[in-house]
Protein backbone atom coordinates (compact mmCIF):
# COMPACT_ATOMS: atom_id res chain seq x y z
CA UNK A 1 0.00 0.00 0.00
CA UNK A 2 0.88 3.47 -0.82
CA UNK A 3 0.73 6.32 1.67
CA UNK A 4 -0.46 9.88 0.37
CA UNK A 5 0.32 13.06 2.54
CA UNK A 6 -1.14 16.53 1.70
CA UNK A 7 -1.87 16.97 -2.01
CA UNK A 8 -0.19 20.28 -3.45
CA UNK A 9 2.20 21.13 -1.24
CA UNK A 10 5.54 19.45 -2.07
CA UNK A 11 8.03 21.72 -3.01
CA UNK A 12 9.85 19.55 -5.54
CA UNK A 13 10.73 20.99 -9.54
CA UNK A 14 12.42 19.49 -12.54
CA UNK A 15 13.80 20.81 -15.34
CA UNK A 16 13.40 18.88 -17.76
CA UNK A 17 15.40 20.69 -20.04
CA UNK A 18 18.32 19.65 -18.28
CA UNK A 19 17.78 15.51 -17.72
CA UNK A 20 19.89 13.32 -19.46
CA UNK A 21 18.17 10.34 -19.17
CA UNK A 22 20.80 8.75 -16.58
CA UNK A 23 17.80 7.54 -14.48
CA UNK A 24 19.34 8.09 -11.10
CA UNK A 25 16.44 10.22 -9.70
CA UNK A 26 13.82 6.99 -10.57
CA UNK A 27 16.03 4.61 -8.15
CA UNK A 28 16.64 6.70 -5.76
CA UNK A 29 13.02 7.63 -4.93
CA UNK A 30 11.32 5.67 -2.10
CA UNK A 31 7.98 7.15 -3.19
CA UNK A 32 7.97 6.02 -7.39
CA UNK A 33 7.35 10.15 -7.67
CA UNK A 34 9.45 9.65 -11.07
CA UNK A 35 8.78 7.63 -14.48
CA UNK A 36 10.62 7.98 -17.59
CA UNK A 37 8.73 9.49 -20.95
CA UNK A 38 10.78 9.16 -24.10
CA UNK A 39 14.10 8.41 -22.08
CA UNK A 40 13.56 12.29 -20.14
CA UNK A 41 12.37 12.06 -16.47
CA UNK A 42 9.21 13.38 -15.83
CA UNK A 43 7.39 13.64 -12.33
CA UNK A 44 4.17 11.30 -12.63
CA UNK A 45 3.28 11.29 -8.91
CA UNK A 46 4.34 14.45 -7.30
CA UNK A 47 1.69 14.33 -4.40
CA UNK A 48 3.57 11.09 -3.02
CA UNK A 49 6.95 13.22 -3.17
CA UNK A 50 7.93 13.23 0.73
CA UNK A 51 10.70 15.90 0.27
CA UNK A 52 13.34 13.85 1.48
CA UNK A 53 15.75 15.36 -1.35
CA UNK A 54 17.28 12.15 -2.80
CA UNK A 55 16.82 12.97 -6.11
CA UNK A 56 18.34 16.35 -5.88
CA UNK A 57 21.61 15.07 -4.27
CA UNK A 58 21.76 12.23 -6.84
CA UNK A 59 21.21 14.26 -10.15
CA UNK A 60 24.22 14.82 -11.75
CA UNK A 61 22.59 17.03 -14.03
CA UNK A 62 21.35 19.57 -11.34
CA UNK A 63 18.09 19.44 -13.07
CA UNK A 64 15.76 18.85 -9.64
CA UNK A 65 15.19 20.68 -6.94
CA UNK A 66 13.52 20.58 -3.89
CA UNK A 67 13.42 22.10 -0.09
CA UNK A 68 14.70 18.99 1.06
CA UNK A 69 13.88 17.70 5.04
CA UNK A 70 12.43 16.18 7.90
CA UNK A 71 8.80 15.33 7.55
CA UNK A 72 8.30 15.26 11.90
CA UNK A 73 5.90 17.49 13.70
CA UNK A 74 8.12 17.39 16.79
CA UNK A 75 11.29 18.28 14.79
CA UNK A 76 8.95 21.54 13.31
CA UNK A 77 7.95 22.45 16.84
CA UNK A 78 11.45 22.31 18.32
CA UNK A 79 12.35 24.56 15.90
CA UNK A 80 10.13 27.16 15.39
CA UNK A 81 10.81 27.87 19.66
CA UNK A 82 14.45 27.45 18.85
CA UNK A 83 14.65 24.51 21.64
CA UNK A 84 17.56 21.34 21.33
CA UNK A 85 16.47 18.64 20.54
CA UNK A 86 15.03 19.37 16.92
CA UNK A 87 17.85 16.04 15.85
CA UNK A 88 17.14 12.94 16.74
CA UNK A 89 17.75 11.72 20.68
CA UNK A 90 16.11 9.95 23.20
CA UNK A 91 13.23 11.53 23.23
CA UNK A 92 12.81 11.41 18.91
CA UNK A 93 10.97 8.16 17.32
CA UNK A 94 12.30 9.47 14.02
CA UNK A 95 15.46 7.38 14.52
CA UNK A 96 13.47 4.44 14.86
CA UNK A 97 11.57 5.30 11.29
CA UNK A 98 13.12 2.67 9.41
CA UNK A 99 12.55 0.07 11.91
CA UNK A 100 12.95 -3.45 9.75
CA UNK A 101 14.94 -2.18 7.81
CA UNK A 102 18.36 -0.76 8.44
CA UNK B 1 41.35 -3.78 16.37
CA UNK B 2 42.80 -2.71 13.13
CA UNK B 3 45.11 -0.10 13.06
CA UNK B 4 42.53 1.68 10.77
CA UNK B 5 40.16 1.49 12.65
CA UNK B 6 43.05 2.81 15.94
CA UNK B 7 43.53 5.83 13.83
CA UNK B 8 40.36 6.64 13.17
CA UNK B 9 39.44 10.38 14.40
CA UNK B 10 36.23 10.46 15.76
CA UNK B 11 34.51 12.43 13.49
CA UNK B 12 31.12 13.35 13.09
CA UNK B 13 31.89 14.06 16.70
CA UNK B 14 31.01 17.89 15.96
CA UNK B 15 27.85 17.25 14.59
CA UNK B 16 27.73 14.15 17.47
CA UNK B 17 28.24 17.21 20.40
CA UNK B 18 25.54 19.77 19.47
CA UNK B 19 22.77 17.16 20.19
CA UNK B 20 24.06 13.37 20.92
CA UNK B 21 26.27 11.96 23.01
CA UNK B 22 29.65 10.43 21.01
CA UNK B 23 28.22 7.16 20.53
CA UNK B 24 32.23 5.57 19.68
CA UNK B 25 33.97 7.14 22.23
CA UNK B 26 35.14 3.90 24.02
CA UNK B 27 36.72 2.86 20.42
CA UNK B 28 38.79 0.04 21.63
CA UNK B 29 37.72 -0.95 24.85
CA UNK B 30 34.12 -1.30 23.79
CA UNK B 31 35.16 -3.81 20.76
CA UNK B 32 37.47 -6.01 23.04
CA UNK B 33 34.94 -6.21 26.36
CA UNK B 34 31.58 -5.50 24.64
CA UNK B 35 31.45 -6.41 20.83
CA UNK B 36 30.23 -9.89 21.51
CA UNK B 37 28.97 -10.19 17.93
CA UNK B 38 32.65 -10.58 16.59
CA UNK B 39 34.21 -13.49 15.66
CA UNK B 40 38.18 -13.41 15.42
CA UNK B 41 40.08 -11.57 12.36
CA UNK B 42 40.79 -11.40 9.09
CA UNK B 43 44.39 -10.71 7.65
CA UNK B 44 43.96 -8.54 4.62
CA UNK B 45 46.63 -6.12 2.36
CA UNK B 46 45.65 -3.64 4.94
CA UNK B 47 46.10 -5.09 8.27
CA UNK B 48 43.33 -7.32 10.44
CA UNK B 49 40.16 -6.61 9.86
CA UNK B 50 36.92 -8.35 12.76
CA UNK B 51 34.76 -10.31 10.91
CA UNK B 52 31.08 -10.27 12.57
CA UNK B 53 29.02 -13.02 13.71
CA UNK B 54 26.18 -13.53 11.16
CA UNK B 55 23.29 -14.66 13.90
CA UNK B 56 22.65 -12.64 16.65
CA UNK B 57 23.04 -13.59 20.34
CA UNK B 58 21.19 -12.65 23.29
CA UNK B 59 22.63 -9.29 23.74
CA UNK B 60 21.89 -8.37 20.36
CA UNK B 61 18.48 -9.29 21.06
CA UNK B 62 17.94 -7.65 24.38
CA UNK B 63 19.46 -4.73 23.22
CA UNK B 64 16.89 -4.73 20.28
CA UNK B 65 14.51 -4.66 23.15
CA UNK B 66 16.03 -1.60 24.88
CA UNK B 67 16.76 0.51 21.93
CA UNK B 68 13.26 0.01 20.65
CA UNK B 69 11.72 0.89 24.15
CA UNK B 70 14.16 4.47 24.01
CA UNK B 71 16.58 3.40 26.82
CA UNK B 72 19.56 4.45 26.60
CA UNK B 73 19.90 3.97 23.03
CA UNK B 74 23.38 6.39 22.14
CA UNK B 75 24.93 3.88 23.89
CA UNK B 76 24.37 1.54 21.05
CA UNK B 77 26.73 2.62 18.32
CA UNK B 78 28.90 0.61 16.01
CA UNK B 79 32.45 1.51 16.44
CA UNK B 80 32.94 3.20 12.46
CA UNK B 81 35.36 1.01 10.79
CA UNK B 82 35.92 -1.83 7.98
CA UNK B 83 34.16 -5.26 9.10
CA UNK B 84 34.48 -8.98 7.39
CA UNK B 85 31.49 -11.50 7.13
CA UNK B 86 32.52 -14.76 6.16
CA UNK B 87 35.58 -14.93 4.02
CA UNK B 88 35.71 -11.56 1.38
CA UNK B 89 38.63 -11.61 -0.67
CA UNK B 90 39.58 -8.94 -3.14
CA UNK B 91 36.98 -9.24 -5.46
CA UNK B 92 34.06 -9.19 -2.53
CA UNK B 93 31.01 -6.46 -2.20
CA UNK B 94 31.28 -3.97 -0.11
CA UNK B 95 28.58 -3.18 1.80
CA UNK B 96 28.49 0.52 3.73
CA UNK B 97 26.36 0.73 6.94
CA UNK B 98 25.69 3.00 9.29
CA UNK B 99 26.69 2.86 13.08
CA UNK B 100 23.29 2.35 14.24
CA UNK B 101 23.26 -0.58 16.15
CA UNK B 102 20.00 -2.25 15.07
CA UNK B 103 20.41 -0.97 11.44
CA UNK B 104 24.09 -2.96 11.63
CA UNK B 105 22.49 -6.18 13.53
CA UNK B 106 19.58 -6.18 11.01
CA UNK B 107 22.54 -5.87 8.29
CA UNK B 108 24.72 -8.58 9.69
CA UNK B 109 21.96 -11.09 10.17
CA UNK B 110 21.26 -11.47 6.58
CA UNK B 111 24.52 -12.42 6.10
CA UNK B 112 25.32 -15.64 6.76
CA UNK B 113 26.91 -17.70 4.43
CA UNK B 114 27.75 -14.32 2.30
CA UNK B 115 31.10 -13.31 2.25
CA UNK B 116 31.19 -9.66 2.40
CA UNK B 117 32.98 -7.17 3.48
CA UNK B 118 31.25 -3.68 5.53
CA UNK B 119 32.15 -0.44 5.70
CA UNK B 120 30.53 1.26 8.90
CA UNK B 121 30.29 4.85 8.81
CA UNK B 122 30.21 7.07 11.76
CA UNK B 123 26.67 8.50 11.55
CA UNK B 124 26.59 9.25 15.15
CA UNK B 125 24.56 6.31 16.46
CA UNK B 126 21.76 7.06 13.98
CA UNK B 127 19.96 5.27 11.64
CA UNK B 128 20.56 5.50 7.89
CA UNK B 129 17.21 7.29 6.77
CA UNK B 130 17.80 10.06 9.42
CA UNK B 131 21.18 9.89 9.26
CA UNK B 132 21.03 10.90 5.59
CA UNK B 133 18.69 13.91 6.10
CA UNK B 134 21.19 14.94 8.45
CA UNK B 135 24.10 14.69 6.59
CA UNK B 136 25.98 12.75 9.04
CA UNK B 137 25.44 9.38 6.41
CA UNK B 138 26.62 12.07 3.69
CA UNK B 139 29.34 12.11 0.64
CA UNK B 140 31.87 13.32 2.84
CA UNK B 141 31.57 10.53 5.84
CA UNK B 142 31.34 8.14 2.57
CA UNK B 143 34.78 9.82 1.14
CA UNK B 144 36.26 9.54 4.31
CA UNK B 145 35.44 6.14 5.30
CA UNK B 146 37.16 4.51 2.09
CA UNK B 147 40.06 6.05 2.67
CA UNK B 148 40.39 5.64 6.23
CA UNK B 149 39.91 1.95 5.32
CA UNK B 150 42.31 2.35 3.20
CA UNK B 151 39.55 -0.30 1.21
CA UNK B 152 41.52 0.47 -2.07
CA UNK B 153 44.02 -1.84 -1.23
CA UNK B 154 41.92 -4.24 0.15
CA UNK B 155 39.30 -4.48 -2.82
CA UNK B 156 40.03 -4.75 -6.40
CA UNK B 157 37.11 -3.63 -7.67
CA UNK B 158 35.59 0.39 -7.27
CA UNK B 159 32.08 -0.31 -6.01
CA UNK B 160 30.48 0.54 -2.77
CA UNK B 161 26.54 -0.55 -2.29
CA UNK B 162 24.91 1.97 -0.35
CA UNK B 163 21.43 1.60 1.25
CA UNK B 164 19.42 3.47 -1.11
CA UNK B 165 17.68 5.26 2.15
CA UNK B 166 21.16 6.89 2.29
CA UNK B 167 20.69 8.89 -0.83
CA UNK B 168 19.19 12.15 0.38
CA UNK B 169 22.59 12.33 2.20
CA UNK B 170 24.96 10.75 -0.39
CA UNK B 171 25.71 12.24 -3.80
CA UNK B 172 26.69 9.19 -5.68
CA UNK B 173 28.26 10.87 -8.74
CA UNK B 174 30.43 13.11 -6.13
CA UNK B 175 31.58 9.94 -3.96
CA UNK B 176 32.71 8.59 -7.56
CA UNK B 177 34.99 11.90 -8.45
CA UNK B 178 36.26 12.29 -4.57
CA UNK B 179 36.90 8.55 -3.37
CA UNK B 180 36.79 6.97 -7.37
CA UNK B 181 34.11 4.42 -6.10
CA UNK B 182 31.03 4.05 -7.87
CA UNK B 183 27.92 4.00 -5.46
CA UNK B 184 25.63 1.38 -6.14
CA UNK B 185 22.18 1.74 -4.23
CA UNK B 186 21.37 -1.02 -2.84
CA UNK B 187 17.68 -2.47 -1.78
CA UNK B 188 15.87 -0.20 1.12
CA UNK B 189 15.02 -3.26 3.55
CA UNK B 190 18.26 -5.35 4.38
CA UNK B 191 16.37 -8.83 4.14
CA UNK B 192 16.70 -7.86 0.51
CA UNK B 193 20.27 -7.46 0.27
CA UNK B 194 20.99 -11.50 -0.74
CA UNK B 195 19.21 -11.18 -3.42
CA UNK B 196 19.55 -8.03 -4.54
CA UNK B 197 23.46 -9.27 -4.67
CA UNK B 198 22.10 -12.93 -6.53
CA UNK B 199 20.75 -11.09 -8.69
CA UNK B 200 23.64 -9.01 -10.01
CA UNK B 201 23.37 -6.10 -8.23
CA UNK B 202 19.77 -5.49 -9.51
CA UNK B 203 17.18 -4.16 -7.70
CA UNK B 204 13.17 -5.14 -8.19
CA UNK B 205 10.68 -2.06 -7.96
CA UNK B 206 9.27 -3.44 -4.56
CA UNK B 207 12.99 -3.30 -3.29
CA UNK B 208 12.98 0.17 -3.51
CA UNK B 209 10.00 0.97 -2.31
CA UNK B 210 9.88 2.15 1.29
CA UNK B 211 7.33 -0.13 2.90
CA UNK B 212 4.68 0.91 6.06
CA UNK B 213 3.32 -2.12 7.21
CA UNK B 214 1.08 -3.01 10.20
CA UNK B 215 4.11 -4.25 11.88
CA UNK B 216 6.46 -1.40 11.09
CA UNK B 217 3.70 1.18 12.00
CA UNK B 218 3.18 -0.38 15.96
CA UNK B 219 6.98 -1.04 16.68
CA UNK B 220 7.72 2.43 17.04
CA UNK B 221 4.40 2.73 19.60
CA UNK B 222 6.54 1.74 22.76
CA UNK B 223 9.28 4.41 22.14
CA UNK B 224 6.81 7.15 21.68
CA UNK B 225 4.66 5.34 24.79
CA UNK B 226 7.86 5.92 26.84
CA UNK B 227 8.26 9.14 25.61
CA UNK B 228 4.54 10.75 26.87
CA UNK B 229 4.81 8.97 30.27
CA UNK B 230 6.62 12.49 31.98
CA UNK B 231 3.51 14.20 30.84
CA UNK B 232 1.44 11.91 31.82
CA UNK B 233 2.75 11.77 35.83
CA UNK B 234 2.48 15.09 35.58
CA UNK B 235 -0.89 15.17 34.57
CA UNK B 236 -1.55 12.53 37.48
CA UNK B 237 -0.25 14.93 39.84
CA UNK B 238 -2.35 17.83 39.14
CA UNK B 239 -4.87 15.33 39.49
CA UNK B 240 -4.11 14.33 42.80
CA UNK B 241 -3.46 18.26 43.98
CA UNK B 242 -7.14 18.78 42.55
CA UNK B 243 -8.94 16.14 44.29
CA UNK B 244 -7.04 16.73 47.39
CA UNK B 245 -8.88 19.89 47.32
CA UNK B 246 -11.64 18.76 46.47
CA UNK B 247 -11.91 16.56 49.29
CA UNK B 248 -11.08 19.26 51.30
CA UNK B 249 -13.67 21.91 49.88
CA UNK B 250 -16.40 19.03 49.68
CA UNK B 251 -17.20 17.83 53.42
CA UNK B 252 -13.38 18.93 54.92
CA UNK B 253 -12.61 15.42 55.94
CA UNK B 254 -9.78 13.67 54.53
CA UNK B 255 -10.15 10.57 52.73
CA UNK B 256 -7.08 8.66 51.06
CA UNK B 257 -8.94 6.04 49.38
CA UNK B 258 -11.50 8.85 47.90
CA UNK B 259 -8.31 10.65 46.98
CA UNK B 260 -6.61 8.18 45.43
CA UNK B 261 -9.30 6.52 44.01
CA UNK B 262 -10.93 9.64 42.04
CA UNK B 263 -7.51 10.64 41.23
CA UNK B 264 -7.39 7.11 38.88
CA UNK B 265 -10.44 7.72 37.30
CA UNK B 266 -9.96 11.01 36.54
CA UNK B 267 -6.19 9.89 34.85
CA UNK B 268 -8.24 7.39 33.26
CA UNK B 269 -9.52 8.85 29.82
CA UNK B 270 -6.27 10.87 29.85
CA UNK B 271 -4.55 7.44 29.69
CA UNK B 272 -6.92 6.45 27.02
CA UNK B 273 -6.36 9.23 24.85
CA UNK B 274 -2.74 8.31 25.25
CA UNK B 275 -3.15 4.63 23.84
CA UNK B 276 -5.23 5.97 21.34
CA UNK B 277 -2.77 8.68 19.79
CA UNK B 278 0.16 6.36 20.05
CA UNK B 279 -1.26 2.76 19.29
CA UNK B 280 -4.50 2.93 17.55
CA UNK B 281 -3.63 5.96 15.59
CA UNK B 282 -0.66 4.29 14.01
CA UNK B 283 -2.37 0.89 13.81
CA UNK B 284 -5.34 2.32 12.05
CA UNK B 285 -3.52 4.62 10.08
CA UNK B 286 -4.56 3.68 6.36
CA UNK B 287 -7.87 3.17 7.66
CA UNK B 288 -9.13 6.75 9.25
CA UNK B 289 -10.36 8.56 6.45
CA UNK B 290 -8.73 12.04 5.43
CA UNK B 291 -5.20 12.88 5.23
CA UNK B 292 -3.55 15.54 7.71
CA UNK B 293 -2.65 13.00 10.79
CA UNK B 294 -3.89 16.10 13.52
CA UNK B 295 -7.19 15.23 11.58
CA UNK B 296 -6.89 11.41 11.94
CA UNK B 297 -6.40 11.45 15.83
CA UNK B 298 -8.93 14.04 16.06
CA UNK B 299 -11.57 11.49 14.75
CA UNK B 300 -10.45 8.86 16.87
CA UNK B 301 -10.04 11.43 20.19
CA UNK B 302 -14.03 12.32 19.53
CA UNK B 303 -14.80 8.63 19.40
CA UNK B 304 -13.24 8.23 22.49
CA UNK B 305 -14.52 11.25 23.87
CA UNK B 306 -18.04 9.67 23.20
CA UNK B 307 -17.15 6.17 24.54
CA UNK B 308 -15.65 7.55 27.54
CA UNK B 309 -18.85 9.50 28.44
CA UNK B 310 -21.22 7.34 27.11
CA UNK B 311 -19.92 3.98 28.29
CA UNK B 312 -17.40 4.61 30.98
CA UNK B 313 -18.40 7.27 32.55
CA UNK B 314 -22.14 7.85 32.07
CA UNK B 315 -22.86 9.87 34.79
CA UNK B 316 -21.06 13.19 34.60
CA UNK B 317 -21.89 16.33 34.16
CA UNK B 318 -22.67 18.02 31.02
CA UNK B 319 -19.22 20.32 31.80
CA UNK B 320 -16.96 17.55 31.84
CA UNK B 321 -18.69 16.01 28.95
CA UNK B 322 -18.09 19.04 27.31
CA UNK B 323 -14.91 19.35 28.55
CA UNK B 324 -13.77 15.80 27.25
CA UNK B 325 -14.69 16.29 23.92
CA UNK B 326 -12.40 19.17 23.96
CA UNK B 327 -9.44 17.45 25.87
CA UNK B 328 -9.37 13.76 24.72
CA UNK B 329 -9.68 14.69 20.65
CA UNK B 330 -7.04 17.61 21.81
CA UNK B 331 -4.49 14.93 22.82
CA UNK B 332 -4.85 12.57 20.48
CA UNK B 333 -4.48 14.69 17.79
CA UNK B 334 -1.49 15.95 18.78
CA UNK B 335 -0.09 12.74 19.30
CA UNK B 336 -1.13 11.99 15.85
CA UNK B 337 0.19 14.85 14.46
CA UNK B 338 2.95 13.87 16.51
CA UNK B 339 3.06 10.57 14.47
CA UNK B 340 4.32 12.69 11.65
CA UNK B 341 8.04 12.27 12.47
CA UNK B 342 7.78 8.25 12.63
CA UNK B 343 5.95 7.92 9.18
CA UNK B 344 7.79 7.30 6.01
CA UNK B 345 5.63 9.43 3.59
CA UNK B 346 4.99 12.73 5.22
CA UNK B 347 7.09 15.96 3.55
CA UNK B 348 8.18 18.60 5.54
CA UNK B 349 5.73 21.35 3.34
CA UNK B 350 2.69 19.09 4.64
CA UNK B 351 3.79 18.76 8.04
CA UNK B 352 4.38 22.79 8.48
CA UNK B 353 1.13 23.35 6.34
CA UNK B 354 -0.66 20.79 8.86
CA UNK B 355 0.63 22.55 11.83
CA UNK B 356 -0.33 25.60 11.04
CA UNK B 357 -4.32 24.67 11.11
CA UNK B 358 -3.90 21.82 14.05
CA UNK B 359 -1.79 23.74 16.42
CA UNK B 360 -3.82 26.95 17.43
CA UNK B 361 -6.95 24.68 17.43
CA UNK B 362 -5.13 21.94 19.48
CA UNK B 363 -3.53 24.44 22.10
CA UNK B 364 -7.37 26.76 22.12
CA UNK B 365 -9.29 23.08 22.89
CA UNK B 366 -7.15 22.06 25.56
CA UNK B 367 -7.25 24.89 27.00
CA UNK B 368 -10.99 24.95 27.40
CA UNK B 369 -11.39 21.38 27.82
CA UNK B 370 -8.88 21.32 30.71
CA UNK B 371 -10.36 25.22 32.56
CA UNK B 372 -13.89 23.04 31.94
CA UNK B 373 -12.33 19.81 34.05
CA UNK B 374 -10.68 22.33 36.45
CA UNK B 375 -13.91 24.07 37.14
CA UNK B 376 -16.00 21.37 37.28
CA UNK B 377 -14.00 20.18 40.16
CA UNK B 378 -15.68 23.44 42.44
CA UNK B 379 -19.26 23.66 40.59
Amino acid sequence: MKFKYLPNVTTLDLDQSKCNGCGMCLVVCPQEVFSFNEKVSSITDRDACLECGACARNCPQGAIRVRAGVGCAYAVLMDKFNLKGSCCNDSCGCSLEDIADR
Amino acid sequence: MSRNQKELPMAGSDNAAECCPDPANSGDSYLALEANWLSGQLETAAGPVWRVDTTLNRKDQVDAIKMRLGIGRMSFAVPPGLYAAGNPDDASPVIVSANYKLSFDSLRREFSGLNLWILVLDTGGINVWCAAGKGTFGTAEVVRMVEASNLSEIVSHRALILPQLAAPGVAAHEVRNQAGFKVIYGPVRAADIPGFLNAGLKARPEMRRKSFTLAERLVLAPVELVGIIKPLIGVAVILLLLNLIASFLGDGRFSLTFVLGSTISALLPFVLAVVVGTVLVPALLPYIPGRPLAWKGWLLGVLLAFAYTTVIAPGITLLETAAYYLVLPAITAFLGMNFTGSTTYTSLSGVVKEMGVALPLIMISAGLGLIGLGAAYFV
